[in-house]
């Protein structure tokens, strides 16, 4: 599009404003100056190595976990260790992550007395196997995604990023060579396990997992990695990142790099929501890395990678629309126009009805391409249709919850724009998540 | 253990149907889509069959005949029966042809008020009586307990009096499961059922209705004038009781909401299949991803579909399980026939717009389908009346707060 005089001044008038004299000179309200900082501090470097890894010595052999043996009947009943996890979760996020959601995400940030409640629960010891010091028997996406939505359920922005490590140690699991699980996987069972994240999507529109921007070559043994990721979950404060990059025209492969390795920047991307997860942009510029960074071997699939980080992600917005049905039914209950609750009026009643079986859909697809991956069975298909979904039906139940509450819905006296803001993010995003 | 698959127990069931759907009802599913009101004569030969199968196995067949009941069952745990059976085995049947599966004989939703209503005598009695159900008005369709169709007692029978509309299989059925009030100064815990033998001096058929889809299936209306009945064709409590009474009577429907939910979804299936081989002729494979917006727009759609599709069959199979072991399900019946109503409604009819002037000729059977599918989520309860059922169930209302 060409500019007119008038698109010439508003231009000028643009960068005039984005002067920082105008800071010095006190013009500037505080808050603006804030929002203003935050957005132009540009990529930093991670230099700052929090945690070392310790090569392992003695390794273990590869391990990968069973699947479990099919079950005869239908059957929706969860068994007793997982109703054992959903009772505790659901305590943990009604009493800690809900009552701290506005705040997190309005400080875009996952608190440390928040994050050390989490890791208390041992959530990371439930992927990781007993060899390595954690209590995975079987493989366990049912209990995943139902980890998932009791956390979303809290908020969705504490979720992704309390499950971001949750995950990595989850791909490790299920993908990790001996010696990579032997490095990395003992460490997800201390007391203060690492941060770590899965970094996939890149900022181009109509991003698509299966073909990436950002590129690894092969250098003898070693692999140099260059290219730029967005919307990666505490691109921050991660210990460690597994990067999805196209390897020389053999596909897209994931890398592990950890904190402190040349080149690796990161700059704040704070979205739309998500908040809480601290969001944002890795830049990788000639990353040098050894030849045990390639996760995974000859087993490794790309397709199955991220068809696992789907039935997370699914579980996620299932847990997070079922706050809002949770939400808007005592309120419609309550708020009352004409002279009676506005939950007598059919239109009202009727979406949420519809709000209803749309979550329990959501719910059961994600459900039963979890249960086919925790047996054995093909889940392709299944996680690509929940997904799709779960994408539709989650924003559906976002927005509608907004409506629902009408002027109410808007401000942040409700949590309902909150969800709103977090549940796009079922569509937009790949990274984060593996189940 | 968690597990949304089929149980691998149903399997012979369900190829049974589907060869039925394929050998016997797919021949001759244009045929009677065109000869309206034309009895399907090969039908009588199947439903012996058919009955053959219900009584061979323990399992037993696909019709609707044997609904419910599922408390009887012996034992504890986790249990898939005849609730799920039956809505596998009418998914497959309606797969072959929807208008056909609801003329077989003695498998109508009459049965299923009968199986799930009636005492052990009439069970005895009436089990194996083809029976139709009338309980829609000219003057009340959804809101049935507004019906002006009277009992009234008169010694050891009742004489009915009244007009009935849009009864399924009314003119072929051996019985008519009929809605009638006892009084109707006591609303709709006066409203009982009685079943009216054909033949039944007074009872008339009227005509039979033209129709948009399932022309297989005759749809008659019906008169009763001072037609008389024996008491003991009252199906339950004869007493006007405001608990069990109208309740009663709804709960018929918690067993064959789903059942209907599974017809939606055997019609959107053989849509979906049609489409897949028609696209195939022309060389457009289908293949799931999980970025969407990089395939064809056609292909994008029929992943919509699809998984839109897989979310009906679940709901109704939850439903269908709920029921199965003894688990309230008013809720979920509804929310399954709200979401197949619906979804077998646009399956069938994108399927048509998706293979274009192909898809809009009587070439294909895809327009027949598009057309048959509609009554799915009108009757047993319109796609509203569910909505109106889960949302009073979410929200804790009563049928006078929320109308």
């Amino acid at each position: 599009m060409t500019r007119d005089p008038i698109g010439f001044a508003l231009s000028a008038m643009n960068r005039l404003a984005g002067l920082p004299l105008l800071d010095r000179l006190g013009v500037r309200k505080p808050v603006e100056r804030l929002a203003y900082q935050g957005t132009r501090v540009g990529f930093q470097t991670l230099t700052v190595a929090n945690r070392e890894f310790k090569r392992a010595r003695d390794l273990f052999p590869r391990k990968r976990l069973p699947a479990r043996r099919p079950g005869d009947l239908f059957d929706l009943n969860l068994d007793d260790d997982q109703q054992m996890i959903v009772d505790s979760l659901r305590r943990f996020a009604s009493d800690v992550l809900r009552p701290n959601a506005a705040e997190c995400d309005e400080n875009a940030a996952l608190p440390h007395d928040i994050e050390h409640q989490a890791q208390a629960l041992g959530l990371s010891l439930y992927a990781v196997p007993a060899e390595f010091g954690g209590v995975a028997e079987n493989l366990s996406p049912v209990t995943s995604v139902l980890i998932a939505e009791q956390l979303a359920w809290g908020d969705l922005g504490l979720a992704q990023a309390l499950l971001a490590p949750f995950s990595v140690a989850q791909a490790v699991t299920r993908w990790g060579t001996a010696e990579q699980q032997s490095t990395y996987l003992p460490a997800f069972c201390e007391d203060q396990p690492p941060v770590a994240t899965i970094a996939i999507d890149e900022p181009v529109p109509l991003f698509d997992p299966m073909s990436l921007s950002t590129r690894a070559t092969r250098h003898g043994d070693d692999f140099t990695l260059n290219g730029l990721k967005s919307g990666v979950v505490r691109a921050g404060d991660s210990d460690l990142y597994l990067v999805a990059a196209e390897l020389d025209g053999e596909g897209p492969r994931l890398f592990l790099i950890e904190r402190g390795t040349d080149g690796l920047a990161f700059e704040a991307e704070p979205a739309m929501g998500l908040r809480a997860a601290g969001t944002g942009r890795i830049r990788l510029d000639n990353v040098r890395l050894p030849a045990s960074a390639l996760l995974g071997d000859e087993d490794f699939n790309y397709s199955t990678f991220i068809d696992r980080g789907v039935l997370l992600r699914c579980g996620l917005a299932v847990g997070c629309a079922q706050a809002v049905q949770d939400y808007v039914i005592p309120y419609a209950n309550e708020r009352e126009a004409f002279g009676e609750p506005i939950s007598h009026r059919q239109s009202v009643a009727f979406m949420i009805s519809d709000m209803a079986i749309e979550i329990e859909s959501m719910r059961l697809l994600t459900w039963r391409a979890a249960s086919r991956a925790e047996t054995g069975r093909t889940y392709h298909r299944e996680a690509c249709l929940a997904r799709l979904l779960c994408s539709e039906k989650a924003m559906e139940v976002g927005t509608n919850g907004v409506q629902l509450l009408g002027g109410h819905g808007f401000v942040k006296e409700h949590p309902v724009e909150r969800w709103y803001r977090d549940l796009r993010s079922t569509a937009t995003l790949f990274g984060g998540t593996h189940a | 253990m968690m597990n949304l698959e089929i149980p691998r127990k149903f399997t012979p069931l369900i190829n049974q149907a589907q060869q039925v759907a394929r050998e016997v009802f797919r021949p001759i599913s244009r045929k009677y889509d065109r000869a309206e009101h034309d009895y399907p004569r090969e039908l009588d030969m199947f439903a012996s069959i058919m009955d053959g199968m219900n009584e061979g196995s323990g399992d037993g067949g696909a019709g609707a005949g044997s609904l419910a009941r599922a408390g009887d069952e012996n034992g504890s745990g986790n249990r898939n029966g005849t609730n799920m059976k039956t809505v596998l085995g009418l998914t497959e049947l309606c797969w072959g042809d929807v208008g056909l599966a609801l003329s077989i004989p003695r498998q109508g939703l009459g049965n299923s008020a009968i199986a799930a209503v009636a005492n052990e005598e009439q069970l005895a009695r009436l089990g194996n009586t083809w029976a139709a159900m009338a309980i829609t008005e000219p003057g009340a369709g959804s809101d049935s307990a507004s019906i002006r169709t009277t009992a009234t007692q008169d010694g050891d029978d009742y004489i009915i009096n009244g007009e009935k509309i849009y009864v399924t299989a009314g003119e072929r059925a051996d019985a008519v499961v009929v809605w009638a009030s006892l009084d109707r100064s006591q609303g709709r815990a006066a409203i009982k059922s009685f079943v009216v033998e054909k033949g039944t001096p007074g009872m008339s058929v009227e005509r039979l209705e033209k129709k948009l889809g399932i022309r297989a299936s005759d749809t008659a209306a019906i008169r009763f004038d001072n037609c008389r009945v024996p008491a003991a064709n009252l199906l339950g409590d004869p007493e006007i009781s405001v608990d069990k009474g109208f309740a009663g009577a709804m709960q018929t429907f918690d067993n064959t909401r789903p059942v209907v939910a599974g017809m939606a979804i055997g019609i959107a299936r053989a849509a979906l299949d049609q489409t897949y081989a028609l696209l195939e002729k022309y060389d457009q494979p289908l293949t799931y991803r999980a970025q969407t917006w990089t395939q064809t727009a056609a292909e994008r759609e029929l992943q919509r579909l699809e998984a839109e599709w897989d979310a009906a069959r679940l709901l109704t199979l939850k439903a269908a399980w709920m029921a199965d072991n003894g688990l309230p399900n008013s809720r979920e019946a509804s929310m399954a026939k709200a979401k197949a109503g619906r979804v077998g409604n646009q399956v069938t009819l994108r399927c048509v717009e998706l293979c274009g002037s192909l898809g809009y000729s009587e070439v294909e059977l895809l327009e027949k389908w598009a057309r048959d599918s509609k009554i799915l989520d009108i009757f047993e309860g319109t796609q509203q009346i569910q909505l109106l059922i889960i949302a009073r169930r979410l929200l804790g209302k009563s049928s006078a707060e929320l109308k």
